[in-house]
């Protein structure tokens, strides 16, 4: 989580220093029309509207990175005419969501050496794995870590979507499936000018169980002995109050 | 209508698990089987994680076996005493159980144990239901055929620590119901399933128990082998998941009613051979998923932090 926060402060400073005669207005501003994506009982996924304007010309990249959690790949291999796992690769720092969007085609925005300090792009991800493993298998288990997420909704990148009203205001929304991790997200807005990142502005978003659902959950982990012994009583008391209506009936 | 579950942490429609409740349930009440064997691959296919289906499932049979259990308690068709020698085994049994399923699941083969488990107990059960029960059937047609034994004396009739079981009719060995429960145990905390699938034949044929008394006797030992599990996972794995598990045994209470009554239309046999052939069914079903070439050679596993 620090490195690249440090990093894009770093960007930052140096996209101010860059700019001359500081008393200009401010070169990106870019707000979410909500910071709370909230997990009530009925949630089936959301749209998060991403707005901001710039000073003038230039090209709006945006990177919404969910908490950083172990994950782990498993290759499949058929053995004695069966599937099962042989190989596995964990990812101790593999974004939970990863979403990018920006408003042109990358390449002819960004050159790859600055996508690659500023961790845009999911090429550019930093995945590091829990054991040393040569650079083959480190890629296959890279493409597949993201080919899953991608296709379970949780990566993905969008290019050109972002579109400009006039060549200041700019909009796109960002989708949150209805599987989305929980966790403190990052939505970070970079404009570019020439090939290079000018400015970076970043928002934090929150994903959280609310209501019910958040109670549940929380209780089933904080007060697990309790939980158990609260889903065997309920269990029984249905199964009773079941045989005594039919019983009636 | 969708619903998120909170600790599957997934949308899923509250119709279709109502729908599958109540279908599994009906199969539950017209077998007298607790139904968990079809409900967990069920939801495996719905996209529950298999954690949380193993333990939401153990739940809702808790239910569902004391709904059944107070109809059978009420025609006297429960025998306390085998029950409570099943029942030490099973919560021993259960116990190891839920250590072996949280050891797999971090080892990494979690999902294949529990696939290969189903098949291999569907289709040796299912297959000697169909021999058996087809032998009834024929043995019906035939009104001269001699009558049978009660049961079969075998060298599991010789073993040590003999019981009487009034209620069975038995005089046998307390190991055989002792380990027949440990085994149902460990498959319980294993697969999420009540275990009724395996403990009755094993009651019949094994025990030679009188069939009345048999699905009586198997639900009630099963509320406490699946209480059991349900706290278990609960305490080490946090996998109960307790929305799903009310929505399905809503669906399965009423299911399981209409089963009850349908069942008092056929004759047993009959039934017995429909009940093998859905046995079948779902082991089919499941070699052919592990058979198959999966989509992608690499999966995801849970993440290993909550």
């Amino acid at each position: 989580m620090r490195r690249p926060l440090r990093r894009l402060a770093f960007g930052l400073v140096a996209a101010a220093c860059a700019a001359p005669g500081s008393p200009r207005a401010q070169e990106l501003v870019a707000d979410l029309s909500r910071h709370l994506v909230a997990i009530t009982t009925g949630f089936v996924g959301t749209d998060v509207l991403l707005f901001g304007a710039t000073d003038g010309e230039g090209d709006v990249i945006v990177v919404v990175r969910g908490p950083r959690r172990p994950t782990v790949v498993r290759h499949r291999t058929r053995m004695a005419g069966i599937w099962v796992n042989d190989a596995e690769l964990t990812f101790v720092n593999a974004p939970a969501f990863y979403w990018m969007a920006s408003s042109r085609p990358l390449d002819r925005v960004l050159p790859a050496v600055a996508m690659e300090r500023h961790r845009i792009g999911i090429r550019h991800l930093a995945l590091r794995p829990d054991r040393a493993v040569d650079e083959d298998t480190l890629e296959s288990f890279r493409d597949a870590l993201v080919r899953n997420k991608t296709r379970i909704g949780l990566y993905g990148e969008q290019l050109g979507s972002i579109a400009f009203l006039g060549n200041r205001l700019f909009r796109t929304t960002v989708y949150f499936p209805a599987n989305v991790p929980t966790g403190t997200y990052t939505v970070a807005v970079f404009l570019v000018r020439q090939g290079r990142v000018v400015s970076a502005q970043t928002t934090p978003l929150l994903v959280s169980k609310v209501g019910l659902g958040a109670e549940i959950s929380r209780f089933a982990h904080e007060r697990s002995i309790l939980y158990g012994i609260m889903a065997i009583a309920m269990a029984l008391l249905a199964g009773w109050l079941a045989g005594a209506v039919f019983r009636k009936a | 209508m969708q619903i998120y579950l909170p600790i599957a942490e997934i949308s899923l429609n509250v119709l279709l698990l109502l729908g599958l409740g109540g279908l599994v349930g009906f199969l539950s009440g017209l077998f007298g089987v607790g139904g968990g064997f079809l409900m967990t691959p069920l939801l495996i296919f719905n996209g529950v994680p298999p954690a949380v289906a193993v333990a939401t499932e153990a739940n809702q049979v808790v239910a569902a076996s004391v709904s059944g259990v107070l109809a059978h308690m009420r025609r006297g068709n429960v025998d306390f005493k085998m029950g409570g020698v099943l029942l030490l085994g099973g919560l021993a049994g259960s116990g190891f159980g839920v250590w072996l399923y949280s050891m797999l699941r971090a080892v990494g083969q979690l999902d294949i144990v529990i696939s290969l488990a189903y098949v291999v107990f569907l289709g040796v059960i299912g297959s000697l239901m169909v021999v058996e029960s087809v032998r009834a059937i024929l043995r019906r047609r035939q009104p001269g055929a001699p009558r049978r034994k009660l049961h079969q004396h075998t060298w599991l009739h010789g073993l040590p620590f003999k019981m009487r079981f009034r209620k069975s009719k038995l005089y046998i060995s307390a190991l055989l119901p002792l380990t027949i429960g440990c085994l149902v145990g460990i498959l319980s905390a294993i697969m999420g399933v009540g275990g009724g699938f395996i403990m009755v034949p094993a009651m019949i044929y094994l025990l030679g128990m009188p069939t009345l008394t048999v699905i009586g006797t198997s639900l009630f030992q099963i509320i406490f082998v699946t209480a059991n599990v349900t706290f278990l996972q609960a305490v080490e794995n946090q996998t109960v998941d307790v929305v799903l598990a009310l929505i399905l045994l809503t669906g399965g209470v009423v299911g399981a009613q209409l089963g009850s009554r349908f069942a008092g239309r056929f004759p047993g046999e009959q039934l017995r051979f429909l009940l093998a052939l859905v046995v079948l069914g779902v082991a089919a079903g499941i070699v052919v998923s592990l058979v198959a070439t999966p989509e992608d050679l690499y999966i995801l596993g849970r993440e290993s932090v909550g």
